[in-house]
């Protein structure tokens, strides 16, 4: 068991913040082609297992194993409009100050180079999710803009908008942010190891709120990362194989530059 | 060469509206090559809720005029290159959703109203790119209260792969309740199976809720790994080798080409 005795790498300590964002939820969505997001709710679902606490419902899309739907895609946007989903993820091409996300593309629309693939439910589990966590592992200027070229869904809405919903958190390869929903804008909860404010200003296309001397976000603690190595990863491996693989390989790895 | 498959495919007019399922609820791929092989041309294609491979084939085939959908993509093999290339060259009408609209509009058809009223939306450049979504103030409450209409959707065809089907033309989908909306809301309903059964599906209690009444099915025809490089639930994996092979080849017009008419070599042999 010595490569559970190998430090966090910098993935697991994104998985585990995620874990630590889905505190008190009862029901969490994982959309297609998410790894982290679903790991992260993997590891808060086995967490809860092993204190014994109420469980954690998860359903990752497009997994058989972990997605208990059986009303087909039209059911999670209703369970979600039923307010029975407490948290779901995003990600974006672009996202700006005011936590509007774009999926759809750069430059003018209808002609957009490059095109994403599109919005997929963002136009309304944004909306009526309490919990949206923004999740983009990037953190670069291209992606971190002022103003999006397109609004697949907004940040904010209007007074008389129906919107139990929107930004929580927003989650990238370099730090933790907060959403401030009466200012419209990111506040910095935490930079990741080895990053620096300086670097994470620099990276930002836009500003956002912060301590001078930010929180560093913290790493698990060895119960926490060998349940991620252990359970979660062989659970993960149904739903995203090629991933998993490639997070054991970055362990192994860690693991001999640790011991040498 | 003439198969059960275009006898369906044939059914499919130029100039009209498909409907199609998401990539892991029974892609008719089997179909879709036969569409290609007729040149069946001015294609609408509504994607529930999102497209990939099949909607990227058909496009680079220059069979599709526009298209209503959440997204297209290839999933873990990347972007749908034919799709981004028609885009970028403008040579599809593009009516971008988000997956609820879809299946909103679908479920309009299915009751046989105009329109579904839905959450979201509002301040989304969505909208304000659907001249066909209305917004209007909440009739049942006493407080402004903006909400989306969604027009009802009529597709003229609903195409899908399933496991089986028996000797009444009933369809088992299992838990794929979207093909059931499809077929509801369609004109006509075009099924490819794995294999015809010759014991009712309505017989079994079991088989019974996952089945799709044949009073929704207009043909159907056998077509073994129909779905395949997708998946089929409980009967085969994705090939994801294929599709990143597809990925790849579709970069270029000329990969493409190749590509399409490899396959057509092979239909043929």
């Amino acid at each position: 068991m010595s490569h559970d005795m190998s430090p966090a790498t910098p993935r697991e300590i994104l998985i585990c913040t995620v874990a630590g964002l889905l505190d008190g939820c009862r029901c969490v969505a994982v959309g297609a082609a998410s790894p982290v997001p679903a790991a992260g709710a993997m590891l808060a679902r086995a967490l809860r297992d092993t204190a014994g606490e109420p469980p954690l419902r998860i359903s990752v899309l497009g997994s058989e194993a972990h997605n208990f739907f059986t009303n087909g895609s039209a059911e999670l946007f209703d369970a979600a409009g039923q307010g029975r989903i407490d948290a779901f993820f995003l990600g974006g091409g672009q996202i700006d100050r005011h936590g509007n996300i774009n999926l759809v593309g750069v430059g003018d629309y209808p002609r957009s180079a490059p095109r994403w693939p599109g919005s997929f439910g963002s136009g309304y589990l944004y909306y009526v999710v309490p919990r949206v966590i923004l999740y983009r592992e990037e953190h670069s200027p291209r992606v971190f803009v002022e103003k999006v070229d397109f609004i697949s869904t907004p940040g904010t809405s209007e007074p008389d908008v129906y919107r139990p919903g929107g930004p929580y958190a927003l989650l990238t390869g370099k730090a933790l942010f907060d959403f401030d929903k009466d200012k419209r804008g990111f506040r910095l909860a935490s930079l990741h190891p080895d990053h620096t404010l300086e670097e994470v200003t620099a990276a930002t296309g836009f500003a956002f709120d912060h301590d001078p001397d930010p929180a560093t976000t913290p790493g698990p603690d060895a119960a926490t990362l060998h349940l991620l190595r252990t359970r979660v990863m062989d659970e993960l491996s149904e739903t995203y194989p090629a991933f998993a693989a490639e997070l054991r390989a970055r362990i192994q790895t860690t693991d001999r530059k640790a011991t040498a | 060469m003439s198969t059960d498959v275009h006898r369906l495919a044939a059914q499919i007019a130029s100039g009209s509206t498909v409907a199609v399922p998401v990539d892991y609820a029974g892609v008719a791929m089997a179909m879709t090559r036969a569409l290609i092989e007729i040149g069946t041309s001015e294609l609408t294609l509504i994607c529930v809720p999102t497209g990939g491979m099949q909607a990227d084939m058909l496009i680079g085939a220059g069979q599709v005029r526009a298209v209503e959908t959440s997204a297209v993509s290839l999933g873990e093999a990347g972007g749908a290159p034919r799709f981004n290339a028609a885009v970028r060259e403008g040579s599809i009408a593009l009516r971008d959703a988000t997956c609820p609209a879809i299946h909103a509009g679908l479920m309009a058809a299915q009751k046989g109203v105009p329109f579904m009223p839905m959450r979201g939306l509002i301040g989304s450049d969505l909208l304000r790119n659907r001249p066909d979504w209305t917004v209007i103030d909440n009739p049942t409450s006493e407080t402004p209260d903006p909400i989306v209409l969604i027009p009802a959707i009529h597709p003229d065809t609903a195409i899908f792969h399933a496991p089986m089907a028996d000797r009444e033309g009933n369809v088992w989908i299992g838990r794929r309740r979207e093909l059931a909306s499809m077929a509801y809301a369609a004109r006509q309903t075009l099924v490819t199976v794995e294999r015809i059964v010759d014991k009712r599906l309505l017989d079994d209690e079991t088989l019974a809720a996952g089945t799709l009444p044949g009073l929704y099915v207009t043909d159907i025809a056998i077509a073994e790994k129909g779905a395949w490089p997708y998946g089929l639930w409980g009967e085969y994996p994705t090939d994801q080798e294929e599709i990143a092979r597809y990925a790849k080849a579709a970069r270029s017009d000329d990969g493409f080409a190749d590509y399409i008419g490899a396959n057509k070599a092979e239909v043929m042999a």
